[in-house]
């Protein structure tokens, strides 16, 4: 038996190198999948706290992130493209102004 | 030693299962090979292999050794790490799908333990293997691009937007059956189709759920890349598709991955659709149960009788061998009724699986294939719909009839 | 040392070092390739929590559609490894440390803290798909019926935001 508090601590790990992602990278997309994976670490939390309170509602709300996230996968990659076309690099630095 | 069996016996079983299917599905996939080329080479009036070793049965060695024998050249500019990867990843999502399916129903007895025909059964069954042909999308996508060149870049996307485009209708109309059965588990959906067993081929899923049936059937041929959908990988239209650059290990890798899915289908079209291992003769019909030796042993004579006048010595030989062992096998399961009752399970559901497959490369010997456009939007005007219909009606049907 | 316990750390070990992976590579593709790694990951990590019908969710969506979506804007784009910026030289020396502090913190505020959820956890019996579903379509069947609203929107907003300009 694993003790929840070890799912815990490996989410916030993983919820950190998330953020350290997002903070140090300097592509769009890899700062987008730096969210997916703080989305994930989320996930994790919410199935060890299922599985501790033995109740299946932290396994609804994980399908309901998971849903969520697709759907902002899908418009976030849209608005990337549209950035790609009209600034033609995918480097965050270049994207500080409005005016292009 | 045998604490040590005792012990770990759950382990060592399922090893040793691992490798005997490994192995046998890798043998089922060269002579499907042969079985590919001869019964397209019939449909077009000429014979297809048939030099090396009688009636060419040797051909998949020959093909074997050329594939370890030949030069493998690594492209330039090529993305290494992603280039070995994706042939790897294609192969072992298409046998690792294996695994899953149920051979029997009943399991062997022996020194006091239940060993079951089939590695695992798994409770989300069905969704398992589609989280494996979600996750075989990725074989053909990294192929293409990471092979630096324009052809396999444009086949691997059209293969995966392909792929992503049918794996949604292939999900809907399996629906229609996990509703009837209630359960993912794929011994669970062939037990429900077992419920009456006095109905023999009327009980089966697939006239309930004829529209899923031919949805997914569709769906499941593009999700391989097999004619009528395989344009992105023909040779007249793309090169070679996605394994354009790959030369012959890793060819024979998607190769391999390829047939093998088309088995994992076949099966599962049997499985979900056509009872599994089902009889389609009611339960009644026990002179029904002789049939595995009435089909063994006269074949068996004809292969010694064949095999008596073939040409090479080689044939003159191993032919009639071959022949012996059929009809001896068939007359075993006379004499033994015990091994009989055993085999009729694996026995059906292996006669559906080759029937499936006798089908697919019926479609390969005989369909034109698809432009990209119309099959794009076959499968998500058509296809989808009308799997999503069937759900509709399936569940509007269960809820009336209550059950 | 049981085998639950072993599992848990293979599968926690690869996780972190594919988000590791993550960070330190420069092309996306290989990151989203490292991302992948730790989805199957945290699906064999839910599989042992016993929660096998969001494991199967997991890998089917998030790894087979969303993850797939990410490398085919990817191949697009045709984004190239990035390029060498002028990062602050403080911002590089101290940030690191101080997001191990970060994390560090959270993990032992964690690690401390759970002694009634230990107290209440019991044996990963696997989560039956029924109970699942006749939870998400009677009491939560609000927030599904909109999240598939959401999910429309976002079809929508995707195709009108990648559409060609019509000059």
């Amino acid at each position: 038996m694993v003790p929840t508090h070890y799912y815990l601590v490996l989410s916030a790990i993983l919820f950190g190198l998330g953020v350290v992602a997002f903070v140090f990278r300097r592509n769009i997309i890899t700062i987008f999948m730096s969210i997916e994976l703080m989305l994930n670490a989320v996930n994790l939390a919410f199935v060890a706290f299922s599985q501790a309170w033995n109740r299946l509602d932290g396994q609804v709300f994980v399908l309901f992130v998971i849903v969520v996230a697709a759907a902002e996968a899908a418009v976030g990659l849209g608005i990337i493209i549209l950035i790609q076309r009209n600034r033609q690099s995918l480097n965050v630095e270049r994207v500080d102004l409005l005016k292009l | 030693m045998t604490d040590f069996l005792a012990l770990h016996a759950e382990i060592i079983i399922t090893l040793v299962k691992i490798v005997l299917l490994l192995f046998i599905v890798l043998t089922v996939n060269a002579y499907l090979t042969w079985f590919e080329r001869k019964v397209v080479a019939h449909m077009q009036t000429r014979w297809g292999p048939h030099r090396v070793g009688p009636h060419g049965l040797l051909q998949p060695l020959a093909d074997g050794a050329k594939f370890l024998l030949k030069e493998d050249p690594t492209p330039e500019g090529v993305d290494k790490f992603t280039y070995f990867l994706a042939p790897l990843m294609a192969l072992t999502l298409a046998l690792t799908s294996i695994a899953i399916l149920p051979f029997g129903p009943n399991p062997i007895h022996i020194f006091g333990r239940d060993i079951f025909l089939g590695i695992v059964d798994l409770n989300i069954g069905i969704l398992a293997l589609f989280a494996i042909t979600a996750l075989s999308v990725y074989g053909a996508a990294l192929a293409g691009w990471s092979s630096n060149s324009k052809y396999p870049l444009l086949g691997g996307l059209r293969s995966s937007a392909q792929m992503i485009s049918y794996e949604l209708a292939l999900t809907m109309s399996v629906v229609g059956v996990l509703l009837m059965a209630g359960s993912f588990s794929l011994r669970d959906i062939i037990n429900a189709q077992a419920a009456h067993p006095e109905r023999g081929i009327l009980g089966w899923n697939v006239f309930p759920q004829i529209l899923g049936f031919l949805c997914f059937f569709t769906a499941a041929t593009a999700e391989t890349n097999r004619i009528p959908f395989d344009l992105a990988e023909a040779e007249s239209e793309l090169v070679a598709g996605f394994h354009t650059e790959y030369a012959s290990f890793k060819f024979a890798m998607f190769f391999i991955a390829e047939y093998t899915s088309m088995i994992t289908i076949s099966a599962l079209c049997s499985i979900m659709f056509f009872g599994g291992w089902l009889s389609p003769f009611p339960a009644s019909w026990t002179f029904a149960h002789y049939l595995p030796s009435a089909i063994l042993i006269p074949f068996g004579l004809w292969v010694i009788w064949d095999g008596i006048r073939y040409e090479t010595i080689f044939g003159r030989i191993i032919l009639p061998g071959v022949g012996a062992v059929m009809a001896l096998i068939g007359a075993l399961l006379i004499v033994f009724p015990f091994i009989n009752e055993f085999i009729q399970g694996p026995f059906w559901l292996l006669g559906k699986i080759l029937f499936f497959l006798f089908f697919y490369v019926w479609m390969r010997g005989t369909l034109p294939r698809f432009r990209y456009d119309q099959l794009m939007s076959f499968g998500w005007k058509l296809l989808l719909p009308v799997s999503l219909a069937n759900v509709v009606i399936t569940a509007v049907v269960i809820m009336v009839r209550g059950h | 040392m049981n085998a639950p316990l072993i599992i848990f750390f293979v599968l926690a070990a690869i996780a972190i070092m594919g988000a590791v992976n993550l960070i330190l590579q420069s092309h996306p593709i290989h990151c989203a390739l490292s991302l992948i790694v730790v989805m199957v990951a945290l699906a064999g990590l839910y599989l042992l929590m016993g929660a096998e019908f969001v494991a199967a969710v997991q890998i089917i969506v998030y790894g087979g559609a969303i993850m797939v979506l990410f490398v085919f804007v990817i191949m697009l784009l045709n984004a190239g490894a990035e390029e060498r910026t002028n990062i602050s030289r403080l911002a590089g020396i101290a940030g690191l440390p101080l997001a191990i502090v970060l994390m560090g913190f959270i993990a032992a505020a964690v690690a401390q803290s759970t002694d009634r959820v230990q107290a209440a956890a019991q044996l990963g019996a696997p989560a039956p798909t029924k109970a699942l579903a006749g939870l998400l379509f009677q009491e939560f069947v609000y927030p599904f019926e909109l999240t598939s609203f959401l999910i429309l929107v976002a079809i929508l907003g995707a195709i009108v935001l990648a559409q060609r300009e019509k000059n």
